[in-house]
């Protein structure tokens, strides 16, 4: 009997309970500590905190402004080109696409230092323009992961359906509108929610290009430097809502996470 | 004519945005200049400072050192959590699935930080054991090498695996011989997946890492808030040297696949 004690299903033990300690257990410890004191007493008091307190609640509207410019800007750069791309007959296709990919592989830091030499040699001083920097910055370093979802759903679009508009009448504007983009949506969702959240929480961009004002993500980071591990577990327990709540939304429709540049 | 140009300068001006900085930094970078701009001769002193100096070594080879480690760990239970999940029932499979989804959808922000309150702050483990940090990485990347493993599992043929128990393998052996090599390729693309995450990781590693112990991500933030200019010009040599180990990858997986295409191809 013994030889048939080893079964396929087993194997998934370790990893179960990996994810159980060490992904489950910290949330349920965040959840803890954001509705208790340092006397481990129940309160409110870091909730309600955070939607009285006009700085953090400031922070919270910069973050989503911020945030929405960032995704705005991505879009714009990423659709375009993602589109050319993926329609594009040219031979060195698939080296412009790895082009493309590249970045993400290279550190953020050393890529947002980089960022930050040129910005200082044309703008003489950081210090001038803090908003546009912070864009510039996040664009930079996101860009890649709203390229990639978009080109791979715009490949895999059937040409088919794009003929048969125009056997069917339609132009070149009107089957664009019709059909490629409604098509090519999922691949938006997935470089939308894949720049938006880190945006509102990558406070280190911010940090590496001298700007003062804050992010949702940079709170965290102060809280912890403060050792409040009370308020900053409330921070993240409130990013963790505004993760599930976009999750939640995109489900369904959202395309294979391309986080790190899965196109190996 | 005009359309294809236009096209062209859409792609070009997007390829410029993502690398003229690097590439003003690796040239400025073989120049004793302080700063882009300045019009200095050629030096090498850079790359010197860059390989001589044991704190920037120290800290490179532990960045190193930490991605292939946390990488592993990562791989194998990855790996082994694919396939478990595959063969589960659909209500475990789906608990697998989901819990393995937060790490991927969550910020590294509350990542780094839930981790960092579970293991330091409540179970007083120190951070000097480097284990905060190891476990903080391996809890990045392995939910990437589990999603590469589990559409190689789905492409496999799973008759193989019952003709290997048919023709008298033990479960054991069927699965190293046949399902292993099946999903190697995703086992292979997950272990370089979280090679890189982990080499690009802030935000877990600011919140569990040894005070002493930097990572090339953490070096680099805290570099450019002092004016130590030596260091700050050597990490555009890092910063470079980086960059073009990046492109000889790209440049030897992309000879590969299409060795592999042509050969598969059967020309």
């Amino acid at each position: 009997m013994h030889r048939y004690m080893f079964s396929r299903k087993s194997l998934g033990i370790p990893y179960a309970l990996f994810l159980v300690l060490f992904v489950m257990a910290p949330l349920l410890v965040l959840v803890y500590f954001a509705f208790t004191n340092g006397q481990g007493e129940f309160t409110l008091q870091n909730l309600t905190g955070f939607f009285t307190d006009p700085n953090t609640l400031g922070t919270l509207c910069y973050s989503f402004g911020i945030a929405a410019v960032t995704t705005g800007v991505c879009l714009l750069l990423a659709y375009p080109a993602a589109y050319i791309l993926a329609t594009s007959r040219l031979k060195a296709k698939s080296v412009i696409v790895l082009l493309f990919i590249m970045p993400m592989w290279i550190n953020f830091s050393l890529r947002i230092t980089a960022l930050k030499e040129i910005l200082t040699w044309l703008e003489g001083s950081l210090a001038y323009h803090p908003f546009l920097n912070t864009v510039l910055g996040m664009s930079y370093d996101f860009l890649p992961f709203m390229i990639l979802p978009i080109y791979t759903t715009i490949s895999k679009l059937d040409g088919a359906l794009l003929e048969a508009a125009r056997d069917l009448g339609a132009g070149e504007l009107q089957a664009f509108l019709k059909v490629t983009l409604p098509l090519s949506l999922p691949g938006i969702l997935s470089g939308v929610s894949m720049v938006f959240l880190p945006a509102m929480t990558n406070y280190v961009v911010l940090d590496m290009l001298y700007n003062s004002t804050y992010i949702m993500g940079s709170l965290i980071g102060s809280y912890f430097a403060a050792y409040n591990w009370h308020g900053g577990s409330m921070i993240a327990l409130l990013l963790l809502g505004i993760v599930c709540l976009f999750t939640f939304m995109t489900r369904g429709i959202e395309e294979e996470n391309t986080r790190g540049g899965a196109l190996l | 004519m005009i359309r294809k140009t236009w096209k062209s300068i859409v792609i070009i001006l997007v390829l410029c945005f993502l690398y003229l900085p690097i590439l003003v930094l690796a040239v400025y970078s073989f120049t004793d200049a302080a700063n882009i701009g300045a019009i200095r001769g050629f030096s090498l002193h850079n790359y010197v400072t860059l390989f001589t100096t044991p704190e920037l070594v120290r800290m490179i080879a532990g960045t190193v050192v930490l991605a292939f480690a946390a990488a592993f760990f990562a791989t194998v239970l990855g790996t082994l959590g694919a396939i478990g999940a595959f063969y589960s029932k659909k209500g475990m499979a789906s608990a697998i699935n989901t819990m393995n989804q937060v790490p991927v959808v969550n910020a590294d922000v509350v990542t780094g930080f839930s981790i960092c309150i579970l293991l330091v702050v409540v179970s007083g483990i120190s951070k000097d054991s480097f284990i905060p940090l190891i476990v903080g990485h391996v809890t990045l990347c392995a939910p990437f090498v589990f999603l590469s493993v589990i559409p190689k599992l789905k492409q496999m043929d799973s008759s193989i695996y019952e003709a290997a128990l048919d023709l008298g393998a033990t479960p054991f052996t069927a699965l190293v011989k046949i399902v292993i090599p099946q999903i190697f390729p995703g086992i292979v693309s997950g272990f370089a997946l979280a090679v890189t995450l982990s080499l690009d990781d802030y935000f877990v590693a600011t919140y569990t890492k040894p005070a002493t112990f930097d990572t090339i991500s953490t070096y680099v933030v805290n570099a450019t808030k002092g004016a130590q200019t030596t260091i700050k010009t050597a990490l555009w040599a890092l910063s470079t040297v980086i960059f073009l180990v990046v492109v000889l990858f790209a440049v030897v997986m992309n000879v590969r696949a299409g060795r592999d295409g042509r050969e598969r191809s059967g020309v």
